[in-house]
């Protein structure tokens, strides 16, 4: 057990270099794909359509379980953060301002923490 | 003067780039912050930022790292929720495609939501910018952002371990990714993209080895996709 070195939250510090020179490598890949090697060859439609959607797609599936089960709570399902994601979401949504949306969520977790403690 | 004028796109990309500040520098403090709850000692997490340099695929690296997913795992994750920059790359193309090759390598590398966004529209605006005036501004859409991101990290790391628990930090990359998904949600395909893959994750939540999210990932693109398709057959303008 001890033989390993581990960081605070238990993973393997060789996990974590695997993942940085990973992301690393895959991240400039991806980047230098087009631009690179494709150049202005055109691609084909349905792959763009696919690649267009990725962020919306990816961002929300990764956060869903966190908001519905948070793990600050055990996994219990609570008010202040499923209300401050919605929050979050929808002024995001409405004024398309990142910080506006940051803001008003972070509003609406503490003030509903504050009342929830009380 | 060619010259003077590449120069003053640098300086022009560099203005343009200052609203971002708002964004990249809270993030990156966020990520510095996370990083060392989660262990990583400050050599790793500096290491981290100035080789991948892309905050989304970050973040959920470090997530998945603390929940102890599988490496695979965790690196086919951050890959999926990077591919957009593969999209940029792409549409960037046909204005820096002609640059000499260790340039485009150097432009990869710096292609990120803000150089790209702000890059395109110049381009798409002044058509008659030269080569050296595009990569001109699209440098300086990185010159403030890049080292801002370096060294906001450093600072939230230092700040890190000094934030109470009552300021409920774990709740912090679920606000940020949701505030960065809400003003993406352009068109009933991306909000139909994004409602497919939110059910489906929180469906799949009990799939081994967090492989929910690639499934739900997949799912959200393909509404998308589709949805987009639907739309066009409708004969509506997305």
């Amino acid at each position: 057990m001890n033989d390993v070195a581990t960081s605070a939250t238990g993973f393997e510090t060789s996990t974590l270099w695997i993942v940085i020179l990973g992301l690393a490598l895959g991240s400039f890949a991806l980047r230098f794909f087009f631009i690179g090697i494709v150049g202005d060859r055109p691609l084909p439609e349905w792959l763009l359509r696919h690649l267009r959607y990725t962020a919306v797609a990816m961002l929300p599936a990764l956060v869903a379980p966190l908001v519905v089960w948070p793990s600050a709570t055990g996994g219990e399902p609570d008010l202040p953060r499923m209300a401050a994601a919605a929050v979050t979401l929808a002024v995001g949504y409405v004024t398309k301002n990142v910080l506006m949306a940051i803001g008003s969520g972070a509003v609406t977790l503490y003030a509903l923490l504050y009342l929830v403690g009380v | 003067m060619p010259r003077t004028t590449a120069k003053s796109y640098f300086w022009k990309g560099c203005r343009n780039s200052l609203p971002f500040i708002f964004v990249a520098g809270p993030f990156s403090l966020l990520f510095g912050v996370l990083a060392t709850e989660a262990g990583l000692k400050l050599y790793e997490m500096l290491t981290f930022s100035a080789s991948v340099y892309a905050g989304s695929a970050q973040f959920t690296a470090l997530q998945l790292l603390r929940e102890d997913a599988p490496t695979m795992i965790i690196l086919a994750s951050s890959l999926a929720v990077n591919l957009r920059v593969g999209m940029y790359s792409a549409s960037l193309t046909p204005y820096l495609g002609a640059a000499p090759l260790w340039t485009r390598a150097i432009v990869a590398y710096f292609t990120v939501d803000q150089s790209y966004s702000l890059s395109v529209a110049q381009y798409e605006l002044a058509p008659e910018m030269t080569l050296s005036e595009r990569l001109a501004y699209f440098f300086g859409t990185n010159a403030i952002i890049a080292p801002l991101w370096y060294t906001g990290t450093l600072v939230g790391a230092i700040l890190g371990t000094g934030i109470p628990e009552s300021f409920a930090l774990d709740f912090a990359l679920p606000i940020a990714f949701l505030a960065m998904v809400g003003p993406m949600l352009r068109t009933p395909a991306h909000i139909a993209a994004a409602f497919v893959s939110i059910v489906v994750a929180l469906l799949c939540v009990s799939i081994p080895y967090n492989l929910g999210l690639l499934v739900a990932g997949t799912a959200g693109m393909m509404a998308g996709a589709r949805a987009e398709q639907f739309l066009i057959s409708r004969g509506v303008k997305i």
